[in-house]
């Protein structure tokens, strides 16, 4: 049987349709989960996709945060459960505590979207490990509150403990610090970053198909290797 | 009942480009003099007399704010 991977439509989500698209290129089942339902019907793994949740008001991702299903994505991350934050659920994560720092305007305020030239730096995540380290991939970055942001403290240790995934190259299109585009937990189950991989699955629709590799990854962190 | 402002500003390390924004059109209005802009959020709460500072500062810190990136202060105006 095929892994089931939930991924949740909040209010003013956008991308759950194409990250639905991408778990079922990856031979995994999507399963649609709903903010206001806590159940997470049995899923393997959840992914937080982007968009704008309840509008983006009081701060992205701040009041999505408290949602009823998100309650139990952070019960479920507690006890090892792949998570992937994408974008506004980059945000989401960082919200609710299950990833360090926060996302911030860009520091020249234009929302930018273009196709983002990204470095995996950590290839043992749950949502990484198909890539190859150090390999450079094409991502579409769309977001206008992109910029991460940490004290310097949590950054040495992000640094220091591996634990930033991807980082932008060719130009920090945000501002944010250390360049970073994705972290991930202590454990590495749970990763979040800015970029869209969701769009990048498929040469007829995206600039490449470097995005499938997160998805793929997740099979594999769910389907241990005979 | 008490009237509560929560002042929610980024934290001084945080940049502000908001902030910035704000600071470079106002020459091009003709204003000068103005050597920074900090942008934050002002909210104005209406609390039974039953809510205590304590729980306020829950409020601030745990919604209103976010400590990561930024600083709140508690104002109770009487009524």
């Amino acid at each position: 049987m095929s892994p089931r991977i939930g991924v949740i439509t909040f209010p003013g989500t956008l991308d759950d349709v194409d990250a639905a698209r991408a778990v079922g290129y990856a031979d995994a089942e999507p399963v649609a989960l709903w903010h206001a339902d806590a159940d997470l019907k049995g899923v393997d793994a959840v992914i937080v996709p982007g968009g704008f949740s309840y509008g983006d008001y009081l701060r992205c991702g701040a009041i999505a945060r408290f949602a009823p299903v998100m309650s139990s994505v952070v019960e479920a991350a507690g006890k090892g459960m792949p998570v992937l934050g994408i974008c506004n659920g980059f945000q989401i994560l960082c919200e609710a505590g299950l990833l360090p720092g926060a996302l911030v305007r860009n520091e020249k305020l234009h929302f930018v979207c273009r196709d983002q030239w990204l470095r995996v730096e950590n290839n043992t995540t749950a949502w990484s490990t198909r890539y190859d380290a150090g390999a450079e991939v094409l991502i579409p970055l769309k977001s206008g509150e992109g910029g991460y942001m940490a004290d310097q403290a949590t950054l040495d240790r992000l640094g220091g403990d591996g634990r930033v995934v991807f980082r932008y190259v060719g130009g920090n299109p945000n501002g944010s610090r250390n360049d970073i585009a994705g972290i991930c937990s202590e454990n590495g189950r749970v990763v979040g970053l800015m970029p869209h991989p969701e769009h990048a699955i498929d040469a007829l629709t995206g600039p490449s198909d470097d995005g499938l590799g997160v998805f793929y990854s997740a099979l594999d962190a769910l389907v241990p290797s005979a | 009942m008490a009237r509560v402002v929560v002042d929610v500003m980024p934290k001084p390390e945080i940049l502000d480009p908001q902030g910035q924004a704000v600071a470079g059109a106002l020459p091009r209005l003709g204003f000068h003099g103005v050597t920074e802009v900090r942008q934050g959020k002002h909210f104005e709460l209406e609390v039974d007399d039953s809510v205590d500072d304590e729980t306020l500062a829950k409020i601030a810190e745990g919604l209103l704010a976010n400590p990561v990136i930024e600083d709140w202060t508690i104002r109770r105006i009487e009524a």
